[in-house]
């Protein structure tokens, strides 16, 4: 492989997230974010089975009911996934693979192992996402940049607790 | 109500297509990019974050001063929740090795442990909101909509300007160290 830059300058990336971020709010009054989506899909799941529960639940009540199921971030999520799609197709950048490998350099090509770690990172993920009230878009972008203090400490805890977490887990 | 209006529902797509192709094309949908900037391998994840900030603050309150919007879309949100949850994000972060965002696209682009990510966020969420009634006394009593701009009682572009000094600062310090390895 030669040294030509497959992807795009991050600098570039990362101005043209602010740009669209601006545009969002300006346009439809909303801040990008994803992780409220799961809420969305979560509730209308569980009022499939348990009605009761989740019209007495306070989480719900605040968070989910009264509110349409099909909403703007799930039209987000839904385009976020067609988006890069579209650019891994276009650039020919897909990366069709089971074990990443910094992941493989540690833990070996166990792809079981690698999914049970995924599904479990994704539980702990999502926990800290609902607990903190938004994730890397939704809390650490889209409020952070409105200055706002809360975001800033989850910006410094998630770091934190990724480095000290990656220090312990990838050590080759 | 299933759906909202079809305006709105657009708009979203829209927004999300854009906002895919920007992070696919930013290299944050792998693991590796995730993982290696906690370890300090690569930083493409710092500097992706950083300007989107410090331009979207420019932008929003750009806007703001020009009576474009009428307020702040902030979500107000406790503190403590915010320092546990960042806690509990970060150490997800480093196992997953994507971010909600980026797991669906990392998804999109083939990665197959992304999925099984994605799975364990439904169930992530299903687990919050069962413990939420139990612990929200004491981890989401206090939110709060303050920026550092009303909590230090300045002017928010003062707050941009030592962002933007201190990210452009941090910048040049990676770009230092980079060339060096």
């Amino acid at each position: 492989m030669n040294n030509t830059p497959r992807f795009w300058n991050p600098y570039a990336v990362g101005a043209g997230i602010g740009v669209l971020s601006t545009i969002s709010i300006f346009t439809i009054g909303k801040t990008l974010g994803t992780s409220s989506a799961f809420v969305r899909v979560i509730g209308f799941l569980e009022s499939l089975f348990w009605p009761d529960y989740v019209a007495n639940s306070l989480y719900f009540q605040k968070n989910f009911l009264g509110k349409p199921i099909i909403d703007w971030q799930i039209a987000l999520v839904i385009g976020l996934f067609f988006g890069s799609a579209l650019a891994a197709y276009w650039y020919k950048t897909c990366q069709i693979e089971a074990v990443p490998s910094i992941w493989q350099k540690n833990f070996g090509s166990s792809v079981a192992r690698r999914s049970i770690s995924a599904f479990v990172g994704g539980i702990i993920i999502l926990f800290g996402a609902r607990m903190a009230g938004g994730c890397t878009s939704g809390k650490a972008i889209s409020s952070g940049l409105q200055l706002g203090i809360s975001a800033w400490i989850f910006i410094m805890t998630l770091f934190a607790a990724g480095i000290v977490t990656a220090r312990i887990l990838y050590r080759k | 109500m299933i759906f909202d209006n079809p305006y709105v529902l657009a708009h979203g797509l829209l927004v999300g297509l854009a906002f895919g192709f920007l992070l696919q094309r930013g290299k944050v949908s792998r693991f590796n990019t995730i993982v290696g900037q906690f370890l300090f391998t690569d930083f493409t994840v710092l500097k992706i974050m950083f300007t989107a900030i410090i331009v979207g603050a420019i932008g929003v309150y750009g806007l703001l001063h020009h009576q474009m919007i009428t307020q702040l879309p902030l979500i107000p949100s406790s503190m403590i929740g915010s320092a546990i949850g960042g806690i509990i994000f970060g150490c997800g972060m480093a196992l997953l090795g994507y971010c909600p965002g980026t797991a669906i696209a990392a998804i999109a682009q083939g990665a197959k442990d992304a999925t099984y990510g994605v799975l364990g966020m439904f169930v992530g969420t299903a687990l919050f909101e069962f413990v939420y009634t139990h612990i929200y006394e004491t981890t989401h009593a206090d939110p709060t909509k303050e920026t550092m701009a009303t909590a230090l009682n300045v002017s928010p572009w003062l707050v941009i300007a030592v962002l933007a000094v201190a990210a452009l600062a941090l910048f040049l310090v990676i770009e230092k160290f980079e060339k060096k390895q």
